[in-house]
């Protein structure tokens, strides 16, 4: 099945099905290396610059400043969800996560 | 590859989308197949209409673009009349109420909670008196700015009027500029003040002088590339061109042709065209327009007024905006009102249209400091017009700290906002008001709150820029902002400095408090502006003035006001949203 992302309004959403499902503005939480050295980074997303669709997974590239260090920096396939019998689960920001890499066999998830 | 914003613009754009929008609006909201709603609201914004954010869905945002912020007698009770009719929303704004008119920093007007099925009705009633919400946004010519009292200031050294207007009437609806590959904001300037505030627009008009054929011609620069947005913030850049005001529109069309042609259209963020002139430089942007774009050969810059610029310079004299009562070109005043982070209430509004025309022309301008002027008043009607009641609230001498706020649309409604704006920064102002004594000398004091980096509350150009942010407080995380020192526009602009970072909302006040006390006490004396004081330090130090800290200042919008679906609802969770809302406003139910 074709999933149809793409960046909306000024990179302020992540529409997944023509449906604006991921917003900037939220704090996700990010595993110490993934972004920078703070553990864990709470990382504020200020925009969304690209998404793609890796199996299920939909992964957001974004800019981010941790509310710690103040690491300000690009974070590159982020995943922010996935599609469970075709509807798009959002993933919660307060999990935990990691960055899923191009090839990785597993999904990126919250835990 | 070509974003989907560029297919959708290639399908369909322009003036061809009206007729859509009629459609749609006699078919009601639920005719916008789900899979084309994101196109649909990409192309409705060139007519002015912005779908509002999460929780909100089926509520319009609507911009009205008055070239100059000149809204003809007549034109402002219209634009009240139609926000009192149709936008009302479901919930109450604790300070504004239901109904209400937002000034916008480009002088515009916002309205709120407009149903797609009232938009036939509202277009037919603002073209009925000349108005019209054509392009102010998308991707193209946006409302034209420039100094506010063009054509009856005293300051004037050319019609800034004039050229907005003709600039206005070029390319609106101008099927050859109508689909340019992003936002296109243009200033015209025409006094020696400087307040077309040029510096921070795609393309800026500037008055200047030029020895032509053994005749002085007045006229103006041309510079390109300026913009605060996305953490790339640029003055624009002279390109060493002189246009009369005859060649004016040429050479307009020009660089707006030229941008067409050569903006990157397969990435948005890299569109605008300050960044083809970072990539080019104005050398190659001059060529390129000369050997392209006009066919007449263009004259290098004139003799500028830049040293003259006044407006928002920094100086402890200088004149900072329109409020107050001023004498116009024909012996007539204007008189300049202050409008609190640019919002009027409809009741409020329908007072000020009354007293605009009672006491002066009826003609009503927008600045781009979110205030309102009334121009064309004759001296002996002053002293009424002050003693009308409205005139308490929207003052022509009101406080500094009232006077200097300006706040973009914030969380309220807007999907890029970090934080909410416009009702904090009223509290802000009213704080600052009763618990702050400004150092001495200082009638001038600008805050400026922006809830992102898209920068709509033109926070660096501010004495305090504050930009929305987060942080972590008490272990939670909690609405914050970043706070920056020192900008402002005239001879030499300045962008502020971002010296202290993820400042809690609540204990900026106390910030702001502790920085002012530095400042009084540490400004070499009386007639140093704290623009120079700003200038004469470097960050760390400013970064030791600024002192965030708790006071009795209450925040009630700490926590994160983007995950309600109206921040100030009783009920605000995202799953109590009565939109979206068919045109009766009943809520429509989800297929889940």
């Amino acid at each position: 099945m074709t999933i149809a992302v793409r960046t909306l309004d000024d990179g302020a959403w992540i529409s997944v099905n023509d449906s604006r499902q991921v917003s900037v503005s939220d704090v996700w939480t990010l595993s110490r290396g993934v972004f920078c050295d703070c553990e864990p980074a709470y990382v504020l997303l200020e925009g969304f610059f690209d998404v793609d669709v890796d199996g299920s997974v939909v992964a957001a590239s974004t800019v981010g400043q941790c509310l710690e260090c103040g690491t300000r920096d690009s974070i590159d396939r982020l995943p922010v969800g996935r599609m469970i019998d075709g509807k798009f689960s959002p993933y919660d920001p307060a999990g935990v996560q990691w960055l899923r890499e191009p090839d990785a066999e597993r999904d990126g998830e919250s835990s | 590859m070509a974003s989907d914003v560029e297919e959708w613009k290639d399908e369909l754009y322009g003036t061809d989308i009206r007729a859509e929008i009629e459609r749609f609006a006699e078919e009601g909201w639920e005719s916008i197949p789900d899979d084309e709603q994101d196109a649909w609201f990409e192309r409705f914004k060139w007519y002015g209409l912005y779908h509002q954010r999460a929780g909100q869905e089926s509520y319009f945002m609507m911009r009205i673009g008055p070239p100059g912020g000149v809204l003809a007698p007549g034109q402002f009770r219209r634009i009240v009349e139609i926000a009192d009719e149709f936008s009302r929303g479901p919930a109450e704004n604790p300070v504004f109420g239901n109904g209400w008119i937002d000034v916008t920093t480009r002088q515009a007007i916002q309205l709120h909670w407009i149903r797609l099925e009232d938009v036939p009705e509202i277009f037919e009633q603002l073209e009925d008196v000349g108005l019209s919400t054509v392009q102010a946004c998308g991707d193209s010519w946006r409302n034209i700015v420039g100094c506010p009292v063009a054509g009856k200031d005293k300051h004037e050294h050319v019609d800034a009027d004039a050229l907005a207007t003709d600039l206005h009437d070029t390319f609106k609806k101008n099927e050859a500029h109508s689909n340019l590959p992003r936002k296109w904001k243009v200033s015209v300037t025409g006094c020696d003040e400087g307040c077309g505030q040029g510096d921070i627009n795609d393309l800026a008009f500037e008055p200047a002088e030029k020895e032509i054929d053994g005749e002085t011609v007045t006229g103006y620069n041309v510079r390109v590339g300026g913009g605060l947005s996305r953490n790339e913030p640029r003055l624009a850049r002279d390109i060493d061109v002189f246009a009369t005001p005859e060649q004016a529109v040429d050479v307009a069309g020009g660089i707006s042709a030229l941008f067409r042609d050569h903006g990157d259209r397969e990435d948005r963020y890299n569109a605008r065209i300050k960044f083809l002139v970072d990539e080019w430089g104005p050398e190659k942007l001059r060529e390129t327009l000369q050997d392209d774009y006009v066919d007449f050969e263009l004259e290098t810059a004139g003799e500028d007024l830049r040293e003259d610029y006044s407006y928002n310079a920094g100086d402890a004299d200088g004149k900072h905006d329109h409020v107050g009562v001023h004498e116009q070109n024909d012996g007539n005043y204007y008189v300049g009102l202050n409008v609190l982070v640019g919002r009027i209430g409809v009741d409020e509004a329908y007072d000020l249209a009354d007293a605009a025309e009672e006491h002066g022309s009826g003609e009503v301008r927008l600045t781009q400091r979110q205030n309102i002027i009334f121009t064309d008043v004759p001296e002996e009607n002053l002293e009424t017009l002050r003693s009308e009641p409205v005139l308490e609230h929207y003052s022509p001498d009101p406080h500094p700290f009232q006077r200097g706020s300006i706040a973009c649309t914030g969380t309220e409604f807007c999907s890029l906002s970090i934080v909410e704006t416009k009702n904090r920064q009223v509290r802000y102002a009213r704080w600052l008001t009763q618990n702050v004594e400004l150092p001495e000398g200082v009638e001038d004091f600008h805050i400026h709150l922006s809830g992102c980096t898209a920068s709509c509350a033109q926070p660096q150009i501010a004495d305090v820029s504050l930009r929305g942010m987060k942080t972590r407080k008490d272990g939670e995380p909690v609405e914050a902002l970043d706070i920056g020192l020192g900008g402002g526009l005239g001879e030499n602009p300045q962008f502020a400095s971002w010296v202290t970072e993820r400042v809690p909302a609540d204990e900026v006040p106390g910030a702001i408090a502790n920085l002012l006390e530095n400042f009084a006490a540490e400004r070499d004396d009386e007639t140093q502006s704290f623009r120079e004081f700003v200038l004469e330090r470097d960050d760390e130090e400013l970064a030791d003035l600024v002192e965030p800290e708790e006071t009795d200042y209450e925040d009630p919008y700490l926590h994160n006001t983007k995950r309600t679906w109206y921040p100030y609802a009783e009920d605000d969770d995202l799953d109590a949203s009565p939109a979206p809302a068919r045109a009766d406003g009943t809520p429509i139910p989800s297929d889940d």
